[in-house]
């Protein structure tokens, strides 16, 4: 006990010595909240949006103007009023009157949306014949694209309903709510995710150079002469960083909440220990990497491999796990991270308490037990 | 000329004689680019909703088959009464609700129009809300079904206007095809900026860039010699990631091969001054590493345009953008790949990036000259 705390007062004074990252461990990550938390979101509005109205009808303007009204779409283009025919006629721009102008648009993304009306559509609404309007979409970011899709879909269908008689119209009316959430804000839900990112990369930078910087400048020569067991080298090692980042992360949770309106709606005792043994977990985890690496370039390199990328995209912060593949959803179950923002997301916007999240806490207690045993059992057969 | 190949060699020997480095320098592009390639998807697929039932009719069991049906939904539990539904959405069990009042089917029977209401946990705002897309057009697709049937056929014709919607460049609205380009971007950011910064404070931090530093090599040579073995290692990755993105994974690639390797020379250009320009600035390679994960690639990351539209930003971060390389070259990479434009569209883009490739590369070697002397 005497000896850990000793190797753990050694890494203490280097921390301090290093001021400039002390610093970046401490302040960064809050900065960073700040600024993609204020930067980051899904929400789509304001889709550039071109026009071709080949009919100039009061119903074609009534459809444009629905667009532009919907608060989604900004107007920046109208294509061809009726200029020269068609330059490449195929099937997919028969409606078009000037197809380059609208590729060209399309190719430097100055829309993303083009909306053709064919000539004829008025007569057609006033006398009850079924017509239709082209939308074309780029779709090269999908996700973009279904959201865009969707917002243009309802504004042609409920602008269809106006003309179709009254006993075409459907009966069920769907009445949306949203719980947790309700305004569906995607700050509310990035924060969490960007919490556990930023708390995951400050734990794991801090430790997994630590042990290859002392191979590598070999002072682990030294250390290993002491009188001093792996286990109680490892756990010295990993105080000082988890005070750190313990630090670092209750900042970010304080920033998170005062400015971008995080709720709190379960226990704070729940939130600190799912944070606590996460971040003990991620410190064993760069603990590991680093009893491994023989170079400090191997370590980081290993470090963005099994840390920082798994809680990216596997841990379903940007990307939901039940559509990923079956073979990867499994993996994911050894992403820490997963069951953090589980945890993080249940306490914080649900008030949800252990009968919702108990098994996550278990796993990352189980997480953090097996990385620490692992870096000590490494460390062990290095030692002799 | 020869003093750098020499340099070069000396670097390749030191690069491929730590086995384990070599190791990771392929394996994790090819490992990363997989787990991409898999994972990054945002479509929604089996939503486990729970059914509050408090109708339980012919027309409330068809309505609830329609969802089963749907490859969108899974239904993950049938209720009675909507209270029930807090114990499902509280611990994650389902992410949507679907309550059906009681005399749901009878109303309908009369020709009464009838609500239905549809809960879903925000707390996962972006699938929520495509979760939420896909419940009202599957129920509006149920109900003109239902309007079609009331009417008999050939009686009105039925006018209104429908939307036929034609998706340009990525037909499949795949994920994939628009992440894995950036991906590549990427990955040579990540791989040759670490790779250099910290090879060359490595050094520093060895003592052993002294030694290079009084031998008769000039400036400029140093630093080509120095950077020249990280840009081929980049290169190679190029390969493998265009070989598994184009011959795996399918991603169309419709523009010139040819353009594409030569603007990723113009990117490698920034990504190495850019580790150059960041071992001038840290004395330890822990400093190295925290610099460019801190300051380069995570805000790399996530201010690109890599994951999170850039469109969406508010606009002062929208114009901070411009000043990060990736930015260019992920728009060079997508056109490339799925619009299969050239340069006739992309200068801009190009122009920009070499722009910034040459200005970090100047700054970087005008501030080791600086520190030598």
């Amino acid at each position: 006990m005497r000896k850990m705390l000793a190797v753990a007062r050694k890494e203490f004074r280097q921390i301090a010595r290093d001021t400039r990252t002390l610093m970046i461990l401490l302040f960064v990550p809050a900065s960073f909240l700040l600024l993609y938390g204020y930067a980051l979101n899904f929400d789509i509005r304001h889709v550039h949006l071109a026009v071709e109205d080949r009919d100039h009808s009061a119903e074609s303007r009534s459809l444009i103007s629905a667009f532009v009204n919907s608060g989604y779409f900004d107007l920046v283009a109208t294509v061809g009023a009726g200029g020269a025919p068609p330059a490449r006629t195929t099937v997919i721009d028969r409606l078009l009157s000037d197809a380059p102008t609208t590729i060209g648009l399309m190719d430097r993304n100055d829309v993303r949306v083009v909306l053709v009306i064919p000539p004829g559509l008025g007569r057609a609404v006033q006398t009850s014949r079924p017509t239709s309007v082209q939308v074309l979409l780029n779709g090269d970011n999908a996700n973009t694209a279904t959201t865009v899709m969707g917002y243009a879909l309802t504004i042609v269908r409920s602008e269809s309903a106006r003309y179709l008689p009254a006993a075409a119209v459907p009966l069920i009316s769907v009445e949306p709510r949203v719980w947790y959430n309700p305004e569906l804000r995607s700050t509310l839900f990035l924060v969490p995710g960007l919490i556990a990112y930023i708390a995951m990369i400050t734990a794991v930078v801090s430790t997994a150079l630590s042990v290859v910087r002392e191979k590598e400048r070999g002072t682990m020569e030294q250390v290993r002469m002491a009188p001093l067991g792996a286990a109680s080298f490892v756990v010295g090692k990993t105080i000082p960083y988890f005070l750190v980042s313990l630090a670092s992360a209750l900042v970010i949770i304080a920033a998170a909440m005062t400015l971008f309106g995080m709720p709190m709606r379960g226990s704070w005792a729940l939130l600190f220990v799912a944070l606590s043994l996460f971040l003990v977990g991620a410190l064993g985890l760069g603990l590991l990497i680093s009893s491994v690496a023989d170079t400090q370039q191997v370590a980081f390199q290993m470090a963005l491999l099994v840390s920082f990328l798994p809680t990216l995209m596997l841990s379903g912060f940007i990307f939901p796990i039940s559509s990923m593949p079956r073979f990867l959803q499994v993996v994911t179950y050894a992403v820490p991270a997963r069951y953090f923002l589980i945890a993080l997301r249940g306490v914080v916007l649900k008030g949800a308490g252990l009968e919702a999240f108990g098994i996550e806490l278990i796993a990352l207690a189980v997480f953090a037990v097996v990385v620490l045993v692992l870096a000590s059992a490494r460390l062990c057969r290095q030692w002799v | 000329m020869r003093r750098v190949g020499f340099l070069v060699w000396k670097e390749l020997v030191e690069l491929t004689g730590d086995p384990r480095l070599f190791g990771i320098v392929v394996l994790a592009p090819i490992l990363q680019l997989f787990l991409l390639g898999y994972a990054a998807t945002t479509d929604i697929r089996d939503v486990p909703v729970v059914v509050a039932d408090a109708d339980r009719s012919t027309a409330s069991r068809e309505l609830v088959a329609r969802f089963a049906a749907s490859p969108n939904f899974r239904i993950a539990g049938v209720v009675t009464s909507p209270d029930e539904i807090d114990l499902y959405l509280g611990r994650g069990r389902a992410w949507m609700a679907l309550t059906i009042p009681p005399g749901y089917g009878e109303t309908l029977g009369r020709g009464e129009p009838q609500k239905l209401q549809v809960v879903a946990d925000g707390s996962d705002a972006n699938s929520t809300n495509v979760a939420l897309g896909y419940a009202t057009n599957l129920i509006a697709g149920y109900a003109q079904d239902l309007a079609a049937r009331r009417i008999p056929p050939g009686a009105a014709p039925r006018g209104g206007i429908e939307p036929r919607v034609r998706i340009w460049f990525n037909p499949r609205l795949e994920t994939r095809d628009f992440m894995l380009p950036g991906v590549l971007a990427l990955l040579l950011l990540v791989i040759t900026t670490n790779l250099s910064s910290m090879g060359i404070v490595r050094e520093k931090e060895l003592g052993t860039l002294e030694q290079l530093n009084v031998t008769p090599l000039r400036r400029w040579e140093l630093v080509v010699g120095k950077l020249l073995p990280y840009a081929a290692i980049g290169m190679i990755d190029v390969c493998l990631v265009l070989a598994i993105a184009v011959f795996w994974f399918d991603v169309p690639l419709r523009g010139s091969v040819a353009l594409l390797f030569a603007l990723c020379a113009v990117y490698l250009m920034s990504t190495l001054g850019l580790g150059l320009f960041v071992s001038t600035i840290s004395s330890t390679q822990q400093q190295a590493m925290m610099t460019t994960t801190f300051f380069f690639l995570t805000p790399m990351i996530y201010l690109s345009g890599f994951i999170f539209p850039i469109e969406n930003m508010p606009t002062l971060i929208q114009w901070f953008t411009y000043l990060i390389p990736l930015r260019y070259f992920l728009v060079i990479l997508r056109s490339i790949f799925l619009k299969g434009v050239g340069l006739e569209v992309l200068w801009p883009e190009t122009l920009a990036l070499t722009v910034w490739g040459l200005g970090v590369l100047t700054l970087a070697i005008a501030r080791s000259t600086k520190r030598s002397d």
